[in-house]
């Protein structure tokens, strides 16, 4: 975990060095503005912020400070690092939840009726929809959700951050994408597990075919989705930065964006380790959930 | 009158290879209390026999002809009133104890669940009754395997939830499907005083589906003989196990170690594409030019019948090939 952490942020540490323009000259046209500015602002700037030492000791030097929980201040507003994060986050927290919810809401059933009717209508028509839903981009969806249901029939907010009419459109442009993916993997794991030798047992046990889907097929057949949907966690997070950006949500990824453009490396940085550890902290918890579907793996430690 | 009555079922699959004939043209009685062996080599149509009487076929199978559970038409029968039969009246026990049961639910949570399906109890009262049962298959600590996953419990265990499972709803037929396949000689053994206390006490009819002769021996009071989806021979057992007569029945007694190990030569036929004439024409000793052209019918001798040509044209092969030791031989 710790590993992962370190990794991601040395990553995009030395990325950030590689990108094009002097990040005192940036820092200081966001805070003082472009037309004002004095070459000695830029070199104060330079020598407070160490942006003058060579990189690996910059780096050196913010580790140094994370590992002993301060997160640093951000080169922009002043502000410490952490303050703006958790400002920022129940915003991305409540995007991440909905899309989520959204994608399972629409992937499930999907993938389940498309098993039980397979080479039917319904099925072709699903998997169809989920490879549109696969192949297109986040942002190009967003403006075209936007476009039809913000612009045309005024149904929901353009965008912006408020009630529950403003998470609709970001949420549903979020999920759709990753409901795609797990809406095939359901169907192809549920084929699977129809296909089992206990399933005829069920059957032949007088069972209708409700319970047998519902009490012996669905359990089993979730086992690889939650593995999979684990991981779009990750995904998730890294189309918030997209789908927050579209619809201007006021999260973390939105935040990450607007640090990565003004050279706010202190900002940047701690945006990203948050990033990693959620990441982290998802696959954790899809472990766990793993050992209660499947009592197989429960007992091997056990012995 | 029989309690099951099976009349020239065909039951055929449709596959991108080809229409498979998985059972051609069976007729079969079976009768309360006593124990019927369906025997045959792997891929001769005998499990699809046994899935076809309780109709749990995939979707791409066809079944024709007449299945009669007390009188009533089950082919006929719509899927609803089916499952009302399933497990009350007609329960299967299934083949490879290993897979059959549902890996991420209890033993408990699977029996209970069937008991519950059968009778009106408390969850509490099944629970007991689920342990009582496992009991009566001498199942060591019930109670314990109760709360226990399928993976935690060796194939005879398991072998046995399973026919547990198959008893709970007191059916009058019983069909078991390879109960002794995968297990050890003890275990075996064990299955088969199962299996026979079970059918004494509720005096069911058993469909015994294996190709394990000495079960058979020991077990069936009648024995039918498949081969490439039809019915080769068949009669009581003690008559059809020592003094058989058709080469193939005589090809299975003579494979077993105490007549010499000795296997039968060749392949059975693909059954996408049967040949015109004997089934067994290509792999049998005593096959004359005749069998290759004349498809035979199903002949009725005394006390049994057989399908060849050596048996239609009045011939009788008449000793008995392996004597009476046989039943001794293989219990």
């Amino acid at each position: 975990m710790l590993a992962v952490a370190f990794g991601v942020s040395f990553v995009t540490f030395f990325l950030m060095y590689l990108a094009p323009g002097e990040p005192a000259e940036m820092i200081a046209i966001t805070r003082y503005g472009a037309e004002n500015l004095t070459a000695e602002q830029v070199a104060v700037i330079r020598l407070a912020e160490g942006l003058d030492q060579p990189v690996y000791l910059q780096f050196g030097r913010w580790l140094g400070h994370v590992l002993q929980g301060d997160l640093g201040v951000s080169l922009i507003s002043g502000e410490p690092v952490l303050t703006e994060i958790l400002a920022r986050f129940p915003a991305t927290l409540q995007l991440a939840v909905a899309a989520m919810a959204v994608s399972l809401l629409i992937a499930l059933p999907a993938g389940v009726i498309a098993a039980l009717k397979q080479h039917s209508a319904v099925d072709y028509f699903t998997m169809t929809g989920a490879l549109l839903g696969v192949s297109m981009p986040n942002f190009w969806l967003g403006l075209l959700l936007m476009l039809l249901f913000a612009v045309n029939l005024g149904w929901f907010p353009v965008s912006g951050y408020g009630g529950w009419r403003n998470i609709v459109l970001p949420a549903i442009t979020l999920g759709t994408g990753i409901a795609a993916v797990t809406a095939r993997l359901t169907r192809s794991s549920m084929l699977e597990v129809l296909a089992q030798d206990y399933m005829l047992t069920a059957r032949a046990k007088g069972l209708g075919e409700g319970r047998i889907i519902a009490g012996h097929a669905l359990k089993n057949a979730l086992i690889p989705v939650v593995t999979m949907v684990g991981l779009q966690f990750g995904h998730l997070l890294e189309g918030a930065v997209v789908v927050e950006t579209v619809f201007a949500w006021p999260g973390v990824g939105k935040l990450l964006v607007d640090a990565i453009f003004a050279r706010d490396y202190a900002l940047l940085q701690g945006c990203v380790l948050i990033f990693a550890g959620c990441f982290v902290l998802v696959n954790l918890v899809v472990d766990l959930i793993y050992v209660w579907l499947d009592p197989r793996i429960r007992y091997e430690k056990g012995g | 009158m029989s309690l099951l009555q099976i009349r020239n079922l065909c039951t055929t699959f449709y596959t991108p290879g080809g229409l498979v004939r998985a059972v051609d043209g069976v007729s079969l009685d079976l009768v309360m209390g006593k124990t019927t062996g369906l025997i045959g080599e792997t891929g001769c149509g005998k499990s699809v026999l046994g899935h076809s009487i309780l109709r749990l076929l995939p979707a791409n199978a066809r079944i024709e002809g007449s299945i009669r559970f007390k009188g009533e038409e089950l082919l006929c029968l719509p899927e609803t009133k089916l499952r009302r039969l399933r497990g009350r009246e007609m329960a299967f026990i299934p083949q490879s104890p290993a897979t059959s049961l549902n890996p991420v639910l209890t033993i408990g949570r699977q029996l209970v669940e069937t008991i519950r399906l059968h009778k009106r109890v408390s969850r509490q009262k099944a629970r007991e009754a689920a342990a009582a049962l496992l009991e009566l298959l001498d199942l060591p600590a019930p109670e314990k395997r109760l709360a226990e996953y399928p993976h935690q419990l060796s194939g005879g265990m398991r072998q046995r939830v399973l026919a547990a499972m198959g008893v709970v709803g007191n059916p009058s037929l019983l069909i078991a499907d390879e109960p002794t396949k995968g297990l050890d000689a003890i275990v075996r053994r064990q299955m088969a005083a199962v299996l026979r206390r079970l059918t004494a006490k509720t005096g069911a009819a058993l469909l015994l589906i294996t190709h394990d002769l000495r079960v058979v021996a020991g077990l069936c009071d009648d024995v039918a003989v498949m081969y490439a989806g039809e019915i080769i021979e068949s009669g009581p057992a003690r008559v059809v196990l020592t003094d058989p007569r058709h080469p193939y029945t005589r090809g299975l007694l003579g494979s077993l170690p105490a007549h010499g190990l000795k296997p039968i030569p060749g392949v059975s036929p693909s059954l996408i594409d049967l040949p015109a004439g004997c089934r067994f024409f290509h792999r049998c000793p005593d096959a004359s030019p005749a069998c290759g052209e004349v498809w035979p019918s199903l002949v009725k001798q005394p006390d049994r019948q057989v399908r060849c040509l050596l048996f239609a044209q009045g011939r009788e092969s008449g000793k008995g090939v392996y004597g009476r030791d046989l039943q001794a031989a293989v219990v």
